[in-house]
C-alpha cells in the first residue's frame, strides 16, 4: 500500500481509501508504542499519526489516518480494539468532522516575489510567523485539502524548509466522541 | 492504615499471586527478581525450580492446557526475561492463559543499559494479550489482578508483568481489587440474538454442513455442548489439531483432522460443503491451504470470542461474537425451532463424506527393512494408555503422527504447540501438565530434535517427583524439514542429519539426569517396552524408540497449494470418482 496523494482520486486501483479514526487511549506509557507496535506486525501503512491530551488526563486521543479497503479498515479497528489500553474507536466521517493539520513551511523569497507569497498567504488565511533577508516562514492549518493547495501554490517560488503535523480531528455537532459516552 | 498492615512489594506480590488462585509456578531466581524469592520461600504457593526459562514458560503452558487453569512462570531481568520470549509467544498463538513475571532492573536504572537488563514489555507488546511495567509497590497487586484477568477471559493469552527491583523492595498497602474493571476491556460473552437466528436459519438450509472445530472449543469448555450440536445437525466433524480431544475420535460422525496432514475425508469435505458452521477456529493457513481455494462453494458460520478473528482470513456470513459455549447453548434452541419447520434432508452428503472416509483411511506401512515404523509406536502409545493420559507433542512428523494415530476421545488430552510451532515444547509442557495432574499418565511424544532443545527440564522433573514418560521418536534427523528436502528439495539433504542413533546416547542422558532410560529399536518389542516404561511411576522414563528415518507424515497438502490438491501417500492424488471432481 502506498501513500495516496491527499488530492488524488481514491478510486484508482483498488477500493482503498482515506480513513481517519479518532483513537481514545489510557494516558499510560507505552500506549503508542503499542498502537504502532501493532500497525507494523500487521502490515497496516499509517498515513498518520497524532496524539495529545484530552479534557481528560486520564486519556489521550490519537487522531490516526490510514488508506485501506473496507475490509481492511474493520480488521484494523478488530485489532486495536483488542488492545488493552485502548478505550474506543470512532470512525470520522470528513463531512461531518472537523479536520485540521498545521503546516510550517519556509519559502524563498526576493524583492520581487515577497509580495506574491505574502498575498498568497492572504489568500489561504495563513500567517507570516518570520520574515528572514531571502525567505519568509508561514504557518497554516488547515484539512489536508487546503495545505495541499497552500503548497502547489508556494512550490515554484522554492520551498526550503517543510514540516507539517499530523491531522487531528474531532467530530462535528454532539460530542459522539467525548469520553463520558465512550466510557458508557 | 496502621503500620502493622505493610509490607514490602515482593510480599504483595506473592500475596496477590495466592489471591488468584496460584497453587504452583515455575521459574528461575536472579539479580533483579531476588526480592521476590524471599517470601516465596514461606508461600504455600509451590515454586517448581526449572533449568531454563524457556522450560518454566513452556511448562506454564502445559499446565494451563491441562488442567484449564492459569499458568505462571517467573524469571528475573534480562536474559531471565528474554528466554521467555518463545514460551510466550507460544501462549499467546495458542490462547493459552499464561501470567509470567520478570524481574526488572530499579526504576532509577530503567534506560541506562544497566547489567541484566532488557525492555522486556517492549520486546514482548507484539506476543502477548498485554505486558505491564510496575515501577511502584502499590501498583503490584492490582497489576497482577488484571494480569490474571486479562490472561484467563475473553481469549485466553499470555500476560507479562515486570517489575522493577525497588518496587519489590519498598514497602506498601496490600491492596488487592475485588472487582476488575479496564475501561478497555471487557469481552463480550453473548452473541447478539439475531446472529443466532440467522446462523440457525442458514444451517437449516444447508444441504452438505461441517462442523469445522478450532481450540477454541476447548479453551471455552463447550465440548458437550459440541456434542450436542453435532448430534443435532448430524453433520460431519473435524477437529483441527488444536481441537484434538474436543470432540470423541470414535464419535461416527468424527472426519478427523483437517489441513495440511489431515484425513482426505476432513479436508475434502471442507472443501466441499456448502457450509462451515466454524466454532472457535480461526482459518489458519494450515487448515485452509490457498485461501482463495478453500471451501468456495461454503457460506461461513463462524463463532469466535474474538471480534478481529471475524473476516481476518475468511468473510463471515454469519459471525456469533461470544463465548463458544454460550454461543452453542443458544444455538441449539433457535436450531430445534428452525428444524421443525424445516429439517434438511443431508443423507446424501453424508454418505459421501463418510465414504470418504472408508475410502481414504490414514494408514502406514511397515517399512519393507524391518526397522520400526514412527507411527505404530506412537499408535500402540495410544492404545496402550488410553483415552485417559494425557499426550504432549513436539513439533514435526512425530506432532503429526501422534495427532493421527492416537485416538482423542476427550478435551485435554492432547497438548501440542499448533500456532507458533516450537520445537522443544513436549518435555516442559509435559512437565507443567503432569504437575497439574499428578495422577495422570502424561506422554510427551517427542522427535530427536525436539528433544535435544529442552529436555534438561527431565533433571527438574526427576528432583520434583514429576514423573512423565518421554518417548523419543528418533529417526535421526529433523524429520519434517528432511520430508520436505525429500520432496521438494530434490533429496538434497541440507542439515538434517541428526545423527543421533549414535550421539547422544539417549537412554544414558536419562539415566545420567535421574531418570529411566530405555531403548526400543525392534517392532516385537514396541509393547513389552511401552508397558514397561508405563510401571514406572517413581521417576521419569525416557524410551529411545529407533524407527525408520524415511517414513513420511501423509495425507499432505503441500504449503501454499489448494486442499484440492491433497495428496494421500507420495505421488499418490485420491482418486475421485468422476462426479466429486
Amino acid at each position: 500500500m502506498t501513500q495516496s496523494h491527499p488530492d488524488a482520486p481514491s478510486s484508482s486501483v483498488s477500493f482503498s481509501k482515506t480513513r481517519t479514526l479518532s483513537v481514545l487511549v489510557e494516558n499510560s506509557p507505552g500506549v503508542l508504542a503499542r498502537v504502532s507496535s501493532l500497525f507494523s506486525r500487521r502490515g497496516y501503512n499509517i498515513d498518520s499519526l497524532a496524539v495529545g491530551p484530552t479534557e481528560n488526563p486520564n486519556f489521550s486521543r490519537m487522531t490516526i489516518v490510514i488508506n485501506v479497503e473496507d475490509h481492511a479498515l474493520e480488521q484494523v479497528i478488530a485489532q486495536l480494539d483488542k488492545l488493552i489500553n485502548v478505550i474506543s474507536i470512532t470512525e470520522l466521517d470528513p463531512v461531518v468532522s472537523v479536520q485540521r493539520e498545521l503546516l510550517l513551511v519556509k519559502v524563498s523569497t526576493d524583492e520581487k516575489t515577497r509580495s506574491q507569497v505574502l498575498e498568497t498567504v492572504q489568500l489561504f488565511r495563513a500567517k507570516v510567523v518570520d520574515v528572514a533577508q531571502d525567505a519568509v516562514t508561514i504557518e497554516a492549518t488547515g484539512n489536508t485539502e487546503k495545505i495541499s493547495a497552500l503548497l502547489r501554490v508556494l512550490e515554484p517560488y522554492g520551498i526550503l524548509e517543510l514540516i507539517q503535523s499530523g491531522l487531528v480531528a474531532m467530530s462535528r455537532g454532539l460530542k459522539p466522541g467525548s469520553i463520558s459516552e465512550d466510557k458508557k | 492504615m496502621s503500620e502493622s498492615t505493610k509490607m514490602t512489594g515482593a510480599s504483595a506480590l506473592v500475596k496477590a499471586l495466592e489471591a488468584s488462585g496460584v497453587d504452583v509456578m515455575f521459574g528461575i531466581p536472579g539479580g533483579a527478581i531476588l526480592p521476590a524469592y524471599d517470601p516465596i520461600f514461606d508461600s504455600k504457593i509451590r515454586h517448581i525450580l526449572v533449568r531454563h526459562e524457556q522450560g518454566a514458560g513452556h511448562a506454564a503452558t502445559g499446565y494451563a492446557q491441562a488442567t484449564g487453569r492459569t499458568g505462571v512462570c517467573i524469571a528475573t531481568s534480562g536474559p531471565g526475561a528474554t528466554n521467555l520470549v518463545t514460551p510466550l509467544a507460544d501462549a499467546q498463538m495458542d490462547s493459552v492463559p499464561m501470567v509470567a513475571i520478570t524481574g526488572q532492573v530499579a526504576s532509577g536504572a530503567i534506560g541506562t543499559d544497566a547489567f541484566q537488563e532488557a525492555d522486556i514489555r517492549g520486546i514482548t507488546m507484539p506476543i502477548t494479550k498485554h505486558s505491564f511495567l510496575v515501577t511502584k509497590p502499590e501498583d503490584i497487586a492490582r497489576s497482577i489482578a488484571e494480569a490474571f484477568h486479562i490472561a484467563s477471559t475473553g481469549r485466553p493469552g499470555a500476560v507479562l508483568v515486570d517489575i522493577a527491583k525497588d518496587a519489590l523492595q519498598m514497602q506498601t498497602e496490600f491492596n488487592f481489587p475485588k472487582n476488575i474493571d479496564l475501561g478497555g476491556y471487557s469481552p463480550k460473552l453473548e452473541a447478539a440474538p439475531e446472529a443466532i437466528r440467522d446462523a440457525a436459519a442458514l444451517i437449516a438450509q444447508s444441504k452438505a454442513p461441517v462442523l469445522y472445530v478450532g481450540g477454541g472449543a476447548i479453551k471455552a469448555e463447550a465440548h458437550k455442548e459440541l456434542l450436542k450440536l453435532a448430534e443435532l445437525t448430524g453433520a460431519p466433524v473435524v477437529t483441527t489439531l488444536m481441537a484434538r480431544g474436543a470432540f470423541p475420535d470414535s464419535h461416527p460422525q468424527h472426519l478427523g483432522m483437517p489441513g495440511m496432514h489431515g484425513t482426505v475425508a476432513a479436508v475434502t469435505a471442507l472443501q466441499k460443503a456448502d457450509l462451515l458452521i466454524t466454532l472457535g477456529a480461526r482459518f489458519d493457513d494450515r487448515v485452509t491451504g490457498k485461501l482463495s481455494t478453500f471451501a468456495q462453494n461454503a457460506k461461513i458460520i463462524h463463532a469466535d470470542i474474538d471480534p478481529a478473528e471475524i473476516g481476518k482470513n475468511r468473510r463471515a456470513d454469519v459471525a456469533l461474537i461470544g463465548d463458544l459455549k454460550l454461543t452453542i447453548d443458544a444455538l441449539i434452541p433457535a436450531l430445534k425451532s428452525e428444524f421443525k419447520k424445516n429439517q434438511p434432508d443431508i443423507s446424501a452428503w453424508l454418505e459421501q463424506a463418510y465414504g470418504w472416509r472408508t475410502r481414504f483411511p490414514l494408514g502406514y506401512d511397515h517399512p519393507s527393512d524391518g526397522s520400526v515404523s514412527p507411527q505404530y509406536v506412537i499408535e500402540r502409545i495410544g492404545k496402550m494408555s488410553g483415552p485417559d493420559a494425557i499426550y504432549v507433542a513436539g513439533v514435526g512428523q512425530h506432532q503429526m503422527w501422534a495427532s493421527q494415530f492416537i485416538s482423542y476421545e476427550k478435551p485435554r488430552t492432547w497438548l501440542n504447540s499448533g500456532g507458533l510451532g516450537t520445537m522443544g515444547y513436549a518435555v516442559p509442557a509435559a512437565m507443567g501438565a503432569k504437575v497439574g495432574l499428578p495422577d495422570t499418565t502424561v506422554w510427551a511424544i517427542d522427535g530427536d530434535g525436539c528433544f535435544q532443545m529442552t529436555n534438561q527440564e527431565l533433571v527438574t522433573c526427576a528432583l520434583n517427583n514429576i514423573p512423565i514418560k518421554v518417548a523419543v521418536i528418533n529417526n535421526e534427523s529433523l524429520g519434517m524439514v528432511r520430508q520436505w528436502q525429500t520432496l521438494f528439495y530434490n533429496e538434497r539433504y541440507s542439515n538434517t542429519e541428526l545423527h543421533s542413533k549414535r550421539i547422544p546416547d539417549f537412554a544414558k542422558l536419562a539415566d545420567a539426569m535421574g531418570c529411566v532410560g530405555l531403548t526400543c529399536d525392534s517392532t516385537g518389542d514396541v509393547d513389552k517396552i511401552i508397558a514397561q516404561a508405563m510401571e514406572i511411576n517413581d521417576r521419569p522414563v525416557v524410551v529411545d524408540f529407533s524407527v525408520h528415518r524415511d517414513a513420511m507424515v501423509w495425507p499432505m497438502v503441500a504449503a501454499g497449494t489448494s486442499n484440492d490438491a491433497i495428496v494421500n501417500a507420495r505421488s499418490l492424488a485420491p482418486i475421485w470418482d468422476s462426479q466429486e471432481l
